[in-house]
């Protein structure tokens, strides 16, 4: 069974979230929200395990 | 009793030069008694280039301003013989706490490696750094070396010519001209010489404001570093909290765009902020207060003709990070041995377009840095406002998103990759952390440490490997250190990874020229032509 990971595994963090913010840049709070949802679609679809998407789906209710 | 920067250091003179009939000529003059402008006089003059410095003022820093510094600058104050007393009246510290709301969201360690002369940070105030520095300056300047600060000296024009500056000088006996072969602006952030010759300095100014309070009080707050997004005493905003020598405590507030300064600032508004952080029946006396909005810019070259930037008045960063002081002290180290070749005729003048190359490159890795760090504590969006919300709930529950809250990346030296000093890399198997364009990585010797070793000079430096005792090229003097390494230890590591034996040219700034596995006289005379903008 795979696990979901939970330790640091981006190369560059810092370059990939100001990447993702630029993302966003001139688009309505609406806008954004869209692209964060077409966002997290697309990287499900990568992940692709079930069973992972399932843990990660947990894991980012209980940080709330 | 007085404050340290209440008092004159350096009272106004009348100078001979103001008797003069024309305007006096001087190698040298730096305007600007700031950190920068202090560091590059003290190296310029302990390499016996006459220099002459001008300050509109005659007193250390007002408050204190800059409060961390890191390894790298450190190690420049030794060569400039101030590092001793800094690191012995700062604080060190390594830990550091991020709250969000009213969570611990985690704490980082620096996790210092082992092995260097020189602590990974200090605290101190800014004040005791440029104390110590004026300091030195009288010092050299009582050992017959030809060093000079001119306090109440306010310049108030500046020409550019063809080989030299021209000055135009108000004091309080009246105005006075002086030339300079070459004239070095350290005016700070808003440089008057700037805006005087019509250069630009462009970049980003953050909608933000940020009050800056020192207080001394007796708390027991540990020596870390704690930073808030968002508390309970600053709804929607950040602090920070960090300790200073003599119970002083370094607290910012940021307060938003939309400010009535004037108010921000009586003391009972501030008053009523640190009661609401530290408790009602805190005591402390406010030692210094201030406003700042932070900018992100830079001037497009370093230089212009006989005219050279270095610190605040070439490149301006918002704090977090601690990337200003620091990175003018690298500035100075960059061009201090840079110039002292060109005006020994050793080196060619276009030597100083490595100054642009290798600075600005250090500048903008500061300003990107500083940017990021600026973005996520003052989001300018409400989606990256979410975003970085999102960043610190999950950093506090999970490993992963640490690495993504971004309070400060602290400062770091930079390795001048692609500089046109370099010379390609040649070690196989040699570190990454010590390829060409480096600074070195300080390592245990003997009885001492490798970095007093090194700099001031070229140096040969022989890893388990022979070579001569010196190598001269075009009136330059390559001297060799010869040090031998088993396997395992720190020099190895940081100098050999998996190379048996190395050669290294290192620069004056103690960064890596060139290196080789083995002696080849034909090879390092190239690479010393190449350091001093020959090849
Ligand atoms: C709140 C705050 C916190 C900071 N924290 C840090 C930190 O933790 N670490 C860090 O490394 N940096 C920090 N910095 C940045 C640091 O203070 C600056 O980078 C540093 O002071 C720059 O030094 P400088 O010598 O270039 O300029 P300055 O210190 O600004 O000195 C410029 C000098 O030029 C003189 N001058 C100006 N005009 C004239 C004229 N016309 N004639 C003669 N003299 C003139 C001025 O009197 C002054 O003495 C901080 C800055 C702020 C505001």
């Amino acid at each position: 069974m795979s696990e979901l990971t939970l330790t640091p595994n981006i190369d560059g963090a810092d370059d990939f979230y100001a990447e993702l913010i630029e993302a966003h840049d001139g688009l309505t709070k609406d806008e954004s929200d869209a692209l964060n949802a077409r966002l997290l679609l697309t990287l499900a679809n990568h992940i692709g395990d079930r069973e992972v998407l399932a843990q990660a789906i947990r894991a980012a209710r209980q940080a709330g | 009793m007085s404050k340290i920067f209440e008092v004159p250091l350096y009272p106004y003179e009348r100078s001979t030069d103001q008797d003069a009939l024309g305007a006096v000529r001087h190698k040298v003059v730096v305007i600007g008694a700031g950190p920068i402008g202090l560091g590059i006089a003290i190296d310029l003059a302990q390499q016996d280039v006459p220099v002459v410095v001008l300050d509109d003022n005659d007193t250390v820093s007002f408050g204190s301003r800059a409060v961390c510094y890191a390894k790298r600058p450190l190690e420049i104050l030794d060569r400039l013989g101030c590092g001793a007393q800094m690191v012995a009246k700062g604080v060190e510290w390594n830990l550091g706490k991020v709250f969000f709301d009213e969570h611990k969201v985690y704490e980082f360690n620096l996790l210092p490696e082992d092995g260097h002369q020189r602590p990974a940070f200090i605290n101190l105030q800014q004040y005791y750094l440029e104390d110590y520095l004026v300091r030195r300056l009288h010092a050299l300047q009582a050992e017959g070396k030809r060093i000079e600060i001119r306090g109440g000296n306010k310049v108030s024009a500046v020409g550019n010519h063809a080989d030299h500056a021209h000055l135009e000088i108000d004091t309080p006996e009246g105005p006075y001209e002086l030339e300079a072969d070459w004239l070095i602006a350290c005016d700070g952030a808003n440089s008057p010489t700037r805006r005087m010759l019509g250069l630009d300095f462009v970049g980003q100014v953050f909608e933000d404001n940020f009050l800056i309070a020192d207080v001394v009080m007796e708390a027991d707050f540990p020596t870390e570093r704690w930073f808030w997004f968002d508390p309970p005493f600053n709804r929607g905003q950040s602090a920070l909290l960090h300790k200073q020598p003599d119970n002083v405590w370094r607290i910012d507030f940021q307060i938003g765009w939309d400010i009535d300064r004037e108010q921000e600032l009586k003391p009972e508004n501030i008053d009523k902020r640190l009661r609401a952080m530290l408790g009602k029946d805190v005591e402390y006396e406010l030692e210094w207060s201030s406003i700042y909005t932070f900018q992100c810019r830079r001037m497009e070259k370093f230089h212009q003709g006989r005219v050279i930037f270095a610190g605040d008045s070439a490149h301006q960063v918002s704090p977090f990070g601690a990337r200003g002081a620091n990175s003018g002290l690298q500035d100075t180290d960059n061009l201090a041995w840079k110039l002292k070749l060109i005006i020994d005729g050793k080196a060619p003048a276009s030597l100083l377009d490595s100054y642009d190359a290798e600075r600005i490159h250090g500048a903008d890795e500061n300003i990107l840095n500083s940017t990021r760090a600026t973005d996520f504590i003052t989001p300018k969006s409400q989606m990256s406002r979410i975003l970085r919300n999102a960043v610190l709930d999950l950093a506090e529950h999970y490993e992963f998103a640490r690495p993504l809250v971004n309070s400060g990346r602290l400062s770091v030296p930079c390795t001048y990759d692609g500089s046109p000093l370099n010379t390609p890399d040649a070690l196989d198997g040699g570190p990454a952390r010590t390829r060409p364009g480096s600074p070195c990585p300080d390592a245990p010797l003997e009885g001492g440490f490798l970095l007093p070793q090194l700099g001031g000079r070229f140096t040969l430096l022989t890893f388990n490997a022979d070579a001569p005792e010196a190598v001269e090229e075009g009136g330059i003097t390559a001297t060799r250190l010869a040090l031998a390494t088993g396997p395992g230890d720190a020099l190895a590591e940081r100098y050999l990874g998996r190379a048996e034996a190395a050669i290294y040219l290192i620069r004056p700034d103690q960064h890596v020229a060139a290196r080789f596995p083995e002696y080849n006289e034909e090879q390092i005379r190239f690479a010393i032509r190449r350091a001093t903008g020959k090849e």
